[in-house]
């Protein structure tokens, strides 16, 4: 291990010391017993759990809706990081501070408002029952929850880039006969396309692992509107133990990688901007 | 002089805007659709906060909010953050100092472990406190001999609350005291200043509204987790029920308004943080205009 350190500045050892005992305390012994824990179970027990019907549609219903709210998150975070960026409407500077409600407000807070606007007596609910949609207690309530919480992701991402986008290659797409579309299409969207990238693998991250805004509005019902992190609560709670945290550890790698690939991504989009 | 140019690029930023903007109606369908989306998404959420928790009258929403069981749930929620924030703050400043101001092999994979948290599904930062604690976790049965209770008990929803919000701090001071860099720090150590001279008066006035918001986010996030504290709580009441896990007994039972009374507390909380938010970076940024003048002026003269 190569230290290397010019500094004059006092503090290192003490500093970095402190930071490693309460990291590996707090967090890396705790989840290291996820894998401990995975490990006592057989590889046969192992398999079962993960591949079971219950199991697998949870994945699918997990990933599926995941993956949609992140996509309706792309194209509206983009909409709205856009119009609050170039257009003038009123209460702007409001309208952008509650864009991040989604961070601020606890998820169980969402998950009971969402809940109360479209179940089948809700605010918006009572309107789509009659017409045979069902939104709350199906996975399309599910999804619905997830884009709540992944809004602020995409819009935090892309606005800075678009605040920093210089006119000039506008002008200059303008002047060798673009017209606004093509402009679009093919001078300002790729150089967001890094961030608007980065933005949907947060919002899709985040989705896979929500827990409480989803909890109210799902119904719960096995095999149609369970998501993941609840099949681990109900094992949990039948105290199948190994049973959960084989499921946690298959979630905590694959949450791993997109971290993992979010930092490249995200890497990727600094570099695309500076050249 | 100046006027002149002023009214140059006013000018030319007239013609600029009318070539390479959007027509109107593009711009109106935008905003339309813009608006309704967060009509649907933010605004109706909370609205529907307010409505179901003032739904039967002033009297109900006090007593929903007064009734001992959401009075311990406040005080519960409190103490975890008492305990919660400050460790973290603590522990992000050690962190912070340690990666911004030092080279070390490793400090890649150091910044990324301490976001961990962020991405692990908070289900999951319950169940390790509860494989650890737990009556079968690995200190189980010693626990149990001891007679200590930390799953389904005060200090594991503590233990639970550290584990989610520990990233806060470390993650808005790293990249503020990177750019920042080491000048002013370096200066005041050959000047003769000791390492604590040199945190309190150099450092912490540069980063003192990096430092806030992170503080305000670890606290709304310390107040507000659901997931994780379900999971090692138990649901007693009045005993183990934070603010959120009260929120949810009380929708549960239907108690509706009740539940949104309590839930409007938190949304309360929301509100301050969005607003400390905004506070916090106009702040930050007439502090970086003053600065910048001063030294433009300084340079003039």
């Amino acid at each position: 291990m190569r230290v290397k350190q010019y500094s004059v500045l006092p503090g290192f050892g003490l500093t970095l010391g402190f930071t490693l005992v309460y990291l590996v305390l707090v967090a890396l012994i705790p989840l290291s017993m996820l894998f401990f824990k995975t490990a006592t179970m057989s590889w046969a027990d192992f398999w079962q759990t993960m591949t079971s019907a219950r199991t697998l549609a949870a994945f699918r219903l997990s990933f599926g809706a995941s993956f949609v709210s992140a996509l309706i998150n792309a194209v509206f975070g983009l909409l709205v990081a856009w119009v609050l960026v170039r257009y003038d409407l009123p209460f702007k500077k409001i309208i952008d501070a509650f864009v991040d409600l989604p961070f601020a407000l606890p998820t169980a807070v969402a998950g009971i408002c969402l809940t109360a606007i479209y179940a089948p007596n809700g605010w918006i609910g009572k309107y789509l029952e009659p017409l045979g949609i069902k939104t709350a207690f199906s996975p399309l309530g599910i999804t619905i929850a997830l884009t709540f919480i992944g809004l602020p992701f995409v819009v935090r991402t892309v606005e800075p880039v678009l605040q920093d986008l210089d006119a000039e290659i506008e002008e200059a797409a303008l002047s060798l006969g673009a017209n606004r579309w093509q402009t679009f299409s093919r001078v300002i969207f790729p150089t967001l396309f890094p961030a608007l990238l980065t933005g949907s693998a947060m919002a899709f991250a985040r989705a896979l692992g929500e827990y409480g805004s989803v909890v109210f509005i799902s119904g719960n019902m096995p095999f149609k509107t369970e998501i993941l992190p609840l099949i681990i609560m109900t094992k949990l709670e039948q105290y199948d133990y190994a049973g959960a945290t084989a499921i946690a550890s298959v979630m905590l790698v694959i949450s791993f990688i997109l971290l993992l690939l979010i930092n490249t991504l995200h890497a990727w989009s600094r570099k695309f901007q500076e050249v | 002089m100046h006027a002149v140019h002023s009214f140059q690029t006013s000018a030319q930023d007239t013609i600029r805007k009318s070539n390479l903007s959007e027509p109107l109606w593009v711009q109106r369908v935008l905003i339309f659709l813009v608006l309704a989306f967060l009509g649907i998404f933010l605004f109706l959420p909370i609205a529907v906060v307010f409505a179901n928790a003032f739904g039967k009258g002033i009297t109900a929403y006090f007593q929903a909010l007064t009734e001992p069981d959401a009075l311990s749930a406040i005080r519960l929620t409190l103490l975890a953050a008492a305990i919660s924030v400050p460790l973290n703050l603590v522990f992000g400043l050690a962190a912070s100092w340690a990666i911004a101001k030092f080279d070390f092999w490793g400090k890649k994979i150091l910044t990324t472990l301490i976001e961990l948290p962020f991405t692990v599904s908070p289900v999951i930062s319950g169940l390790v406190y509860v494989l650890i604690f737990g009556a079968q976790g690995l200190l189980g049965p010693w626990l149990l001999e001891h007679d200590i209770k930390i799953i389904f008990a005060v200090p594991g929803i503590v233990l639970a609350t550290v584990f989610v919000t520990f990233p806060f701090v470390a993650r808005e001071l790293i990249p503020l005291m990177q750019a920042q860099g080491n000048e002013e720090e370096n200066a005041a150590i050959i000047l003769g200043a000791n390492g604590w001279q040199t945190f309190f008066r150099v450092t912490l006035p540069n980063i003192k509204w990096g430092l806030l918001y992170g503080i305000i986010l670890c606290n709304a996030r310390a107040m507000g987790e659901f997931g994780a504290v379900s999971v090692v709580s138990g649901h007693i009441r009045g005993l183990t029920n934070t603010i959120p896990l009260h929120v949810e007994i009380l929708y549960n039972e239907y108690n509706f308004t009740a539940a949104f009374a309590v839930a409007s507390l938190l949304m309360f909380l929301a509100f301050l943080t969005l607003g400390a938010k905004r506070l916090i970076e106009w702040q930050s940024h007439r502090g970086f205009i003053l600065a910048e003048r001063n030294l433009n002026e300084g340079g003039n003269s």
